[in-house]
């Protein structure tokens, strides 16, 4: 991990609400399912804020986010060449080396897009990968799966095309040697309760209020069959067994 | 340079800047982004005498120049403590502070003959937890209990007892007078400040604890009348705290009475705070012509 500053290179509004902006990377590590602590403020705002990680190039990474209070909205008003300040790689991310054959990706809302750098990893490792992709009405970021991924599933609760319903309606989790959730932590659980009936192995990212992004104030632990984890430092990737105690 | 050598009951800081206690854990992630070394000193996680999981639910949460927080103690024991995160901590050229919470009067005094028995520098007597149901605050509002505990621990304490003040003592300078009286050899406050926020959509509070505790700059201005209030009316030294996030704050708060001061939640908005504080702190001695940082200290 690493703390820096960066330059925005450029934000766009891709929905009502949803923005993706894309900074310097300055040689930031980073690996699929992994988070970066974000801010542009100094004064007034406290917290950074984290957004996990929607696409890295070897000079840039990007960030797709919700606009849901007042960091991110100030976020959403940045401009090409602003300064933004970064914390990371952070967090466990998913575990590639043990991700191999047919593998799901099933991502709900903003859980979606950290989805696609994690499809590209598994793609680039020879694993082939499909996208389950659940929104709410707005559609947004399927092209940044098309490139990685053989069939891709889009559902929409009042959407314009594609399936009318919930994502989970359309997972078939037995034919998968994994699948991995992002989203929701309703939709979460009813992807690991479906994984559990059939077997197959389930890893979810965890969302959750954070202080400091790398362990040390505790302000993110959750319980798990394991004990307390820390979402930014044990996690956000969880054994989908360890977090849902029904499954 | 400036010289920003400043003295707590006989432990030397090679500067006044200490990371509070909770912010930092044990120090080790905060060292994988800048070297700790720089810092005066590190006060532990406030540990207790049993292991804790801490409260359910949102533990932090921003609020105007600041945020509120309801870990509630989660910690290993003073006995993992000891044995993994002391060692830890000894690496570093700092001076090392265990803070401590309880539950219990039989808490606070066997945790503190353990502690006493380790390789710590000092002992942060924590009366003061917000978050914690049963004890923590009760000991931090009235005076004539805080100064039982003090008066426990003290027998069984052999390190240097700073102890932690509330500001939600219902008078913070008897406060810090009855833990003076009982045998503290130092205070440091302010902790946070009993606080409240409601989410109007569900009709329901933040925290699963309904309260929770206000910490950073917009309790500064309090913190610092809180501290000049009492450095006045003790004679021990007091270390100060309080939504402290710049070199100027940290002389504001050494002016008005002292001698060291700790940094919380500064260390979420700047990762590398500390190091920048200090940096900044020896730049702006200079530029006031402070040539020892000690000859600040009350001045106000």
């Amino acid at each position: 991990m690493k703390y820096f500053q960066s330059t925005v290179l450029s934000n766009i509004q891709l929905t009502d609400d949803i923005f993706v902006v894309q900074v310097v990377r300055h040689g930031a590590p980073v690996s699929a399912g992994q988070f970066f602590m974000l801010k542009c403020w100094d004064k007034e705002l406290t917290l950074m804020r984290p957004i996990s990680v929607y696409q890295a190039t070897e000079e840039t990474l990007s960030f797709m986010y919700r606009v849901v209070g007042e960091g991110t909205r100030r976020l959403s008003q940045l401009q090409k060449g602003d300064a933004i300040s970064l914390l990371g790689g952070l967090g466990n991310g998913y575990p590639l080396d043990q991700l191999h054959g047919h593998i799901a990706v099933v991502g709900g809302g903003v859980g979606i897009p950290p989805l696609s750098l994690t499809a590209r990893m598994l793609q680039a490792q020879g694993e082939t990968v499909d996208a389950y992709l659940g929104y709410r009405d707005q559609l947004f970021a399927i092209e940044a799966f098309e490139p990685y991924c053989r069939d891709i599933f889009v559902s929409s609760e009042h959407g314009p095309e594609g399936y009318r319903g919930f994502i989970t309606d359309l997972l078939k989790a037995e034919q998968y040697d994994a699948v991995l959730t992002c989203g929701p932590e309703v939709m979460m659980r009813k992807v690991a309760q479906l994984c559990a009936e059939k077997q197959v192995t389930c890893w979810c990212s965890m969302e959750h209020r954070m202080a400091c992004g790398i362990g040390a104030c505790l302000g993110c632990s959750i319980p798990t069959s394991e004990g307390m984890k820390r979402v930014c430092k044990d996690g956000p990737i969880f054994l989908s067994t360890h977090l849902f105690q029904e499954v | 340079m400036a010289n920003l050598q400043t003295t707590v009951n006989g432990i030397t800081f090679k500067n006044p800047i200490i990371a509070a206690s909770g912010t930092f854990g044990f120090g080790e992630e905060y060292n994988q982004l800048f070297d700790v070394n720089c810092l005066g000193g590190i006060s532990s996680k406030g540990l207790t005498l049993k292991p804790k999981d801490g409260n359910l639910g949102i533990r932090v949460y921003e609020t105007p120049s600041g945020m509120m927080n309801s870990v509630g103690l989660q910690n290993p024991g003073i006995e993992a403590f000891i044995e993994h995160y002391i060692p830890v901590m000894r690496q570093w050229d700092t001076v090392l502070i265990a803070n401590m919470g309880g539950h219990s009067m039989d808490d606070y005094v066997t945790g503190a003959e353990m502690l006493s028995r380790a390789d710590i520098d000092m002992l942060e007597l924590n009366i003061s937890c917000p978050n914690v149901k049963s004890g923590g605050m009760a000991f931090g509002i009235k005076a004539d209990v805080a100064a039982e505990v003090v008066t426990a621990v003290r027998k069984v304490c052999r390190k240097p007892l700073i102890v932690k003040l509330s500001p939600n003592a219902e008078n913070i300078v008897e406060m810090a007078q009855a833990c003076e009286a009982a045998g503290a050899d130092s205070l440091s406050l302010v902790n946070t400040f009993q606080a409240m926020a409601i989410d109007i959509h569900r009709r329901k509070p933040i925290f699963n604890n309904v309260y929770a505790g206000l910490s950073g700059a917009a309790i500064r201005p309090i913190a610092l009348r809180m501290v000049h209030s009492v450095a006045k009316a003790v004679q021990i030294p007091v270390i100060g705290l309080g939504g402290i996030t710049s070199a100027e704050d940290v002389l504001a708060f050494m002016m008005a009475g002292a001698s060291a001061v700790q940094i919380g939640t500064v260390n979420f908005t700047t990762p590398d705070a500390g190091k920048i504080i200090v940096e900044e702190l020896n730049a702006l001695c200079e530029r006031e012509h402070i040539e020892n940082i000690q000859d600040v200290v009350g001045v106000i």
